[in-house]
């Protein structure tokens, strides 16, 4: 799977790591519930570490879409927050 | 995967708006190609939008420092004249100025670093739309071919997408500095008004004490060696004075 973290780039990342990712995924998701900043931004260097490691840096020449995107590198809670309350179509009614 | 698919959606979305629906897919690479140039031309923009604010703020930085200097020299000035107190009044300014300074350091820092990913950000898509010129063209000629047309329909919002990205790391970067532009004009005022700069204007009291110490020895010593060179004479201004007052006196009105 492709996965983008924004404004760095894209990697490949095996699929066999989709339910490590969902784990940190979680973890973030958690923090941002919470409205926890550590914890946010441990999860989310965790998350970047891991897709960092297990993945490969896609070109810059390749086009594919991502399946995936995690939020900038150092990005704080309240942005992440913001950013996920202005395009509500995807808040709250997610079911996992 | 919560956060992950959501921001994926976020960026969907954008990316979307970016897209016009193009009914030949033909169509849609060369539209795609535009807003491609229109996207790095943005970039380029707000890099050098970047560079002005950390500009800015250099020559900020220049110039309390270059005040913070003078400060530092009135306190050893002040000090080889015996006048402690002095001293200490202007190191004690010397030390908000360099609160101030400290804080235009992080700004400066802080704006490198925006500066840095716009950068980083334009080269990247510059290398995308490079490619993107020639692959267009190499899939233009394959679209007859129905697994080409799908790849189109891929290259196209892959390319899109990043475009969304970097148009997000552009805003990202355009708040960051309009928040320090913000500062970064009350610090202008602040300069302009003279609030920082009297402190060490060339006039500014601890400057004139210092020039008034220095008046007062250069006058000392002068006088000194006139009394020296006249000797123990006799001022023979009483006595004027008094023949003066006598023929005040004298005058009929």
């Amino acid at each position: 799977m492709i996965v983008r973290i924004l404004g760095e780039g894209q990697y490949t990342v095996p699929e066999d790591q989709r339910a490590a990712l969902a784990k940190l995924d979680d973890a973030i998701a958690e923090a941002v519930d919470h409205g926890d900043e550590d914890r946010f931004a441990e999860a989310l260097a965790a998350l970047t570490a891991e897709v960092r490691s297990s993945g490969e840096a896609l070109a810059d020449d390749n086009f594919a879409p991502s399946d995936l995107v995690v939020p900038f590198s150092d990005a704080t809670l309240d942005e992440t927050k913001a950013l996920l309350a202005d395009h509500g179509e995807s808040t709250g009614s997610d079911d996992h | 995967m919560g956060v992950m698919k959501r921001m994926s959606g976020i960026l969907q979305a954008k990316t979307n708006k970016l897209l016009d629906k193009a009914e030949d897919p033909r169509e849609s690479l060369d539209l795609s190609y535009q807003k491609q140039l229109e996207s790095l031309q943005k970039v380029r923009r707000s890099v050098a939008d970047v560079t002005t604010a950390k500009k800015r703020i250099e020559l900020q930085a220049t110039q309390l420092q270059g005040q913070a200097d003078k400060l530092q020299n009135q306190a050893k000035a002040a000090l080889s004249q015996g006048n402690e107190d002095l001293a200490r009044e202007a190191l004690s300014r010397r030390a908000a100025l360099a609160d101030q300074l400290t804080d235009l350091k992080t700004q400066h820092d802080q704006v490198s670093a925006q500066e840095q990913k716009l950068i980083d950000t334009a080269q990247k898509l510059q290398t995308q739309v490079d490619s993107f010129r020639t692959k267009k063209e190499t899939m233009k000629a394959t679209y007859t071919a129905a697994e080409a047309q799908t790849k189109i329909g891929e290259a196209v919002s892959g390319i899109s997408e990043s475009m969304s990205d970097a148009g997000m790391s552009m805003q990202r970067a355009q708040d960051k500095i309009d928040g320090m532009q913000a500062r970064a004009g009350a610090m202008d005022e602040l300069l302009a008004s003279g609030a920082l700069t009297d402190l060490t204007n060339p006039v500014d009291d601890i400057q004139a004490q210092l020039n008034k110490a220095g008046t007062t020895s250069q006058v000392d010593a002068e006088l000194a060696a006139l009394k020296a060179e006249v000797g123990a004479g006799t001022p023979p201004a009483p006595e004027l004075g008094a023949a003066e007052a006598t023929s005040a006196e004298e005058t009929p009105s």
